[in-house]
């Protein structure tokens, strides 16, 4: 290359943002260089300022963001000096960005045809029908099905991975310099991912075109990146190539990120022949009212005290719809659900307050399954008072026992609401309320998948001490591989409202597997920047 | 307290002049008795007499004092307006969180019967139940707060309905908890921040068809002192080229400008930065 | 059956529903009267015969089922019945009103969508700079005031001060279209300025909504512009939101003309509920009533009917 000057050059970068009436800095002096051709991947938990970071490179700030600092190069012009017609006409020709939805990214009025032709023609790039050719050979190379008609379907005529192609298509319209790429699989269930990051990545290949790519998740900008940058609260941490920072991270806080995959739970002994299941599904057939299909068909699953069955599948598997059909919120239409040997009500409302104390729920969103207007204490204490008749002073010596227990300090805790704790708290909290009932057996609902990568881990571990202490059955509802090869016991594999496979996690894991499962194995990205060349060969060679 | 006073220099000024004007207007309600110079609907001279030191604003069309009349309005008026909100909102809030929680069949009845009264437009439906039922300040009550309950039932049962299907409601659901407790503790505790702000907003509705209705000679009956009757007793001055007959209009409109000032700011405090 | 299709009879079919029941409310609340229609209007003086030949006379020996029955069909041939303190036809009564009513309502409505539909994208646009919080305080103003303290203050500014217009609308059959719009000045002017309050802030806050959706923060990401941003991206989008504003503050409008019609003795529909309803005259609150609710549901009807059109979710299914 001949050309030195980085295309995208951001110095001493400062963006604040508004909270009441307060600004605040959410990046803080960030420095960024891009050269042509190169993908940059940005890395970060939740606030880490990646996305605004990366909205920065065109100019941009949210409403409640400003500019207070720095400046950015885009070849050569000083983007937040420049007058607002200037920064208008880089964007989409030689600009562009991905955003993380494009379900709701793209204009429900328009046909994707239209959205697509729009700007290349505004700009003079091309002409409607040239712009229309050119979208149908985009959509060829970027996989999408039909790619000759489905330009002329409106957005909510489309699947999700393939809205996040066409809209990879479109920021590619114009032939940009660089594409911003804002997390643009993370909605996406594992099985599409694969198909949209290869998609990607190999448009991006062949118009060489450079990149930022936006993601938390570090398997899959390894993937992507020539280069990674880890941002932690508007910082820089560290930077380097993809495979040095793969091999050899520097600094602390990237070794943890790195590190956190690495918790296993230890192996429990093979359940005892002849031992009774603490809760058993027998058969279970359920359907929504209204529905034409079943949503779960012939499910049998048994539950043993000490032991965790993971529940994996992809959206729209069924697998939450167990934990419905448990909790007697979906009564099933056929099958039966027994808990400890005696067969249990149908609907919650039927059940005594022994059977509805014995199995309990945690939530994926803590912060909506905690009321926002109730203290720890009411929150923690009132299973207690319901299920246990606990009051006064022993109600409250319980709270503290328990609270210990999650490892919070129950003085500094107790009279607080949960807007006054972190995620990772609140999932505690959540934690402690399914224990408050002294339960046999406790539904896990996804419950790290909202949490940053090391409060998870941390989640994990506490879940595991306390099915130790407590002899407790888990089920583990997931589509997240990882967690189950942490934790799991037994898996569950479900698909499309059936049971795939099921078995020990050994089973399970070690091939031969049953052709769903090894779809879903091998679609998850691992931290190993070859990782999506040797599967997408390895399927090839497998389909010849 | 110097944090306290920070708040206040944060309240935009519009607002703060809601607040002041809100005050004023209680103060006048409660003490009506003492601040007034004469009886509630004493004839003290001859009518329309002009303002003067004796008569403050003049005297009516009966010959009894505007501006005791005045002030006497303030605790008629806008007291009845806001027993009629109070009980406008008991009512729809409960019926709300009725439908919210139990959903079903409870729920289509409710919100079937609340939408044909509501494509009945309000002021006609009003003027047909006070010809029903007669124009006393009972009936005015109770009609006005049956047609505005069902506004309120509509808001409060979008607002609960976003409550129910979170997670804290399903999980005390599957701990068995009773239907009192979740309407109440999981709830109505949640509902209540968006609901205030509606309650300043309904609250101008009613006081201003009540108003309206009184104007019209149907709502608050003489010998009582209100506004809106006031306005209409006298109206006939302003061909004269007189505006006394419009204080009273003004006093109405002064309060629910107050009122909508503090409820815009609210409204904008809750929606963050989306100005 | 397409499925739009199937929509829009389904919306039909409510519209009628929704207007049968309310004929019903309409018609039960009169018969739930405390006491004697016959008695009440004739007085106590009233012997028992006038008062078995009054209630003969309005069929009120029938059992109630087949009253309303012969209402209902009698209304839908035009015949709304006759007023129980005048005897004239209702029909009669009202058709001159019901026209001059319309013409004050939609004299009020030309004026008020456009203008109001404007300045809610103006404000919208510019939201936050003065000129909207200027514009936010006038119209809060506008709404928060009653109808009868605006009218009062348009008499007294342009009929008593200024002598412009009449501060009392007097419609003669022989006054042509100019000398109409004229008279109905003052009262019109009255409606169009709380509507477009009203209608404007509620246009602002739905586009404002819709500005804070993921599509339009990328319409800008592509590089439009400000004006095109609004008009090609979210107005197409606004379509549905809007036309409800419009129908909401339309109906507004039939209401509100009660009270505007008094202050100016207009002639018209509002004018004649009040009287009869001070008269207890139940026929003519009946009739009344049911016009008024009808042209109100209509207009839900047709906004909802125009939003399914401007979905594309419902005319392009999957």
């Amino acid at each position: 290359m001949t050309d030195t000057t980085p295309l995208l050059q951001i110095r001493d970068l400062v963006i604040e943002g508004r909270a009441q009436d307060e600004w605040n800095p959410i990046v803080k002096g960030l420095n960024l260089n891009l050269g042509r051709g190169q993908v940059l991947g940005l890395i970060g938990e939740s606030g880490a300022g990646k996305s605004t970071l990366g909205l920065a490179a065109m100019g941009f700030a949210r409403d409640g963001c400003r500019f207070s600092g720095g400046t950015v190069h885009f070849d050569g012009i000083e983007l937040l000096g420049a007058d607002r017609a200037t920064r208008r006409n880089l964007r989409s020709t030689r600009i562009a960005y991905v955003a993380q939805s494009a379900a709701a990214s793209f204009n429900p009025a328009y046909k994707l045809m239209s959205q697509h032709t729009e700007f290349p023609v505004l700009k003079q790039v091309s002409s409607r029908s040239e712009a229309e050719e050119d979208a149908i050979t985009l959509y060829r190379k970027l996989r999408l099905p039909d790619p000759e008609t489905i330009g002329f379907r409106y957005p909510h005529q489309v699947s999700g991975g393939q809205l996040q192609r066409a809209m990879t298509a479109m920021a590619m319209a114009c032939r940009p310099d660089l594409i911003i790429f804002d997390e643009p699989t993370t909605a996406l269930d594992v099985t599409t991912q694969i198909e949209v990051l290869s998609a990607i990545r190999d448009i991006v290949d062949e118009f060489g075109t450079s990149a930022i790519y936006i993601t938390h998740d570090l398997a899959v900008v390894a993937q992507m990146a020539d280069q990674i940058m880890v941002l932690r609260h508007g910082e820089l941490v560290e930077e380097a190539p993809t495979r040095t920072m793969l091999s050899d991270p520097q600094e602390d806080y990237t070794k943890s990120l790195w590190a956190v995959r690495s918790f296993t739970a230890p192996a429990k002994p093979a359940v005892k022949k002849g031992t009774e299941p603490v809760l058993s599904l027998r058969n279970i057939t359920a359907q929504y009212p209204g529905m034409p299909r079943p949503v779960l068909e012939d499910i049998s699953i048994d539950f043993h005290a000490g032991r965790t069955v993971a529940v994996v599948g992809e959206s729209g598997s069924g697998k939450s719809t167990v934990a419905r059909t448990i909790t007697g919120l979906l009564p099933p239409i056929s099958g039966e659900i027994i808990l400890d040997g005696a067969p249990l009500p149908d609907k919650y409302a039927n059940r005594t307050k022994d059977q509805l104390r014995a199995s309990q729920m945690i939530y994926q969103m803590a912060d909506t399954a905690l009321n926002p207007k109730q203290r720890i204490r009411d929150i923690i204490g009132r299973p207690m008072q319901f299920y246990r008749g606990l009051r006064g002073h022993a109600l409250t010596e319980e709270v503290r026992a328990l609270l210990s227990a999650i490892e919070l300090e129950p003085d500094i805790y107790m009279d607080r609401l949960p807007s006054e704790l972190s995620g990772g708290q609140k999932q505690r909290i959540g934690i402690a309320r399914a224990l408050a009932a002294n339960p046999k057996f406790i539904i896990c609902d996804e419950v790290t998948s909202a949490l940053d990568q090391l409060v998870a881990e941390e989640i994990l571990k506490l879940l595991d001490k306390l099915q130790n202490e407590y002899n407790l059955a888990y089920m583990f509802i997931t589509h997240d591989i990882s967690t189950v090869r942490a934790i799991a016991d037994d898996v569950v594999v479900m698909q499309m409202g059936k049971i795939v496979e099921q078995g020990s996690k050994d089973e399970i894991f070690t091939p031969p597997h049953a052709p769903y499962t090894d779809l879903l194995l091998s679609s998850v990205p691992e931290m190993d920047p070859d990782w999506l060349n040797n599967t997408l060969e390895a399927r090839k060679s497998a389909s010849i | 307290m110097h944090a306290a006073l920070h708040e206040i220099r944060k309240i935009p000024p519009t607002a703060l002049f809601g607040m002041l004007v809100i005050t004023l207007y209680i103060i006048v309600a409660v003490f009506a008795p003492i601040l007034a110079p004469y009886g509630e609907s004493e004839i003290v001279a001859y009518e329309f007499e002009p303002w003067s030191s004796e008569y403050w604003l003049g005297t009516d069309s009966l010959g009894r004092d505007m501006a005791t009349r005045m002030i006497y309005g303030a605790r008629n008026t806008i007291g009845i307006a806001l027993i009629t909100t109070l009980l406008a909102f008991f009512i729809g809030c409960v019926a709300a969180f009725l439908s919210a929680t139990l959903q079903g069949w409870v729920d289509q009845v409710i919100s079937r019967a609340v939408d044909v009264v509501i494509s009945i437009p309000t002021l006609i439906f009003a003027l047909l139940l006070l010809t029903i039922l007669g124009t006393s300040v009972y009936s005015l009550i109770g009609v006005i707060a049956l047609i505005y309950s069902t506004f309120v039932f509509r808001i409060a049962r979008a607002v609960a309905m976003g409550i129910v299907v979170m997670d804290y409601v399903e999980a005390a659901r599957i701990r068995g908890e009773g239907l009192w407790w979740v309407m109440s503790r999981e709830i109505l505790p949640n509902a209540a921040p968006p609901l205030v702000a509606e309650f300043g907003l309904r609250f101008c509705f009613v006081f201003l068809t009540i108003s309206g209705l009184s104007f019209l000679g149907l709502g608050i009956q003489p010998p009582a002192a209100d506004w809106g009757s006031m306005v209409r007793e006298n109206a006939s001055l302003i061909t004269f080229g007189d505006l006394t007959p419009l204080i009273p209009a003004s006093a109405i409109g002064l309060l629910t400008v107050a009122v909508n000032f503090i409820v815009d700011w609210m409204l904008h405090k809750a929606s963050g930065l989306k100005d | 059956m397409h499925p739009l299709i199937k929509l829009v009879i389904q919306r039909l079919a409510l519209g009628l529903l929704t207007l049968f029941v309310v004929s019903l409310v309409i018609f039960i609340s009169i018969e739930l009267l405390p006491g004697d229609v016959a008695q009440q209007v004739l007085g106590q003086s009233a012997t028992p015969e006038t008062l078995a030949a009054f209630r003969q006379k309005l069929g009120l020996d029938l059992p109630m089922h087949t009253r309303y029955l012969n209402w209902l069909g009698a209304i839908l041939q035009g015949d709304l019945g006759t007023s129980l303190i005048s005897g004239a036809s209702i029909t009669e009564l009202l058709s001159e009103r019901l026209y001059n009513t319309f013409f004050l309502a939609g004299f009020a409505a030309l004026i008020s969508v456009p203008l109001a539909v404007c300045l809610g994208v103006i404000t919208a646009l510019y939201r936050g700079t003065p000129l909207d919080r200027a514009i936010n305080i006038v119209s809060l103003t506008a709404i928060s005031v009653p109808e009868f303290f605006v009218a009062y203050i348009l008499v007294f500014i342009f009929s008593v001060e200024l002598a412009w217009f009449p501060s009392i609308t007097n419609l003669s059959h022989d006054a042509g279209l100019g000398e109409r719009l004229h008279r109905t000045f003052l009262p019109a002017l009255t409606l169009t300025l709380i509507v477009t309050a009203h209608m404007m802030r509620m246009t602002r806050a739905s586009l404002i909504n819709l500005l804070a959706l993921p599509y339009i923060e990328m319409a800008r990401l592509k590089g439009a512009s400000p004006a095109r941003t609004i008009v090609r991206h979210a107005l197409p989008n606004a379509i549905a939101p809007i036309v409800t504003v419009i129908a909401i503050n339309l109906a507004y409008l039939i209401v509100g003309v009660v009270i505007v019609e008094v202050v100016f003795v207009y002639p018209g529909l509002g004018q004649l509920l009040v009287d009869s309803v001070s008269k207890r005259d139940f026929t003519v609150v009946q009739a009344a009533c049911l016009i008024f609710s009808a042209t109100y549901i209509l207009f839900n009807l047709a906004s909802d009917l125009i939003s399914i059109a401007s979905n594309p979710r419902l005319m392009h299914r999957k």
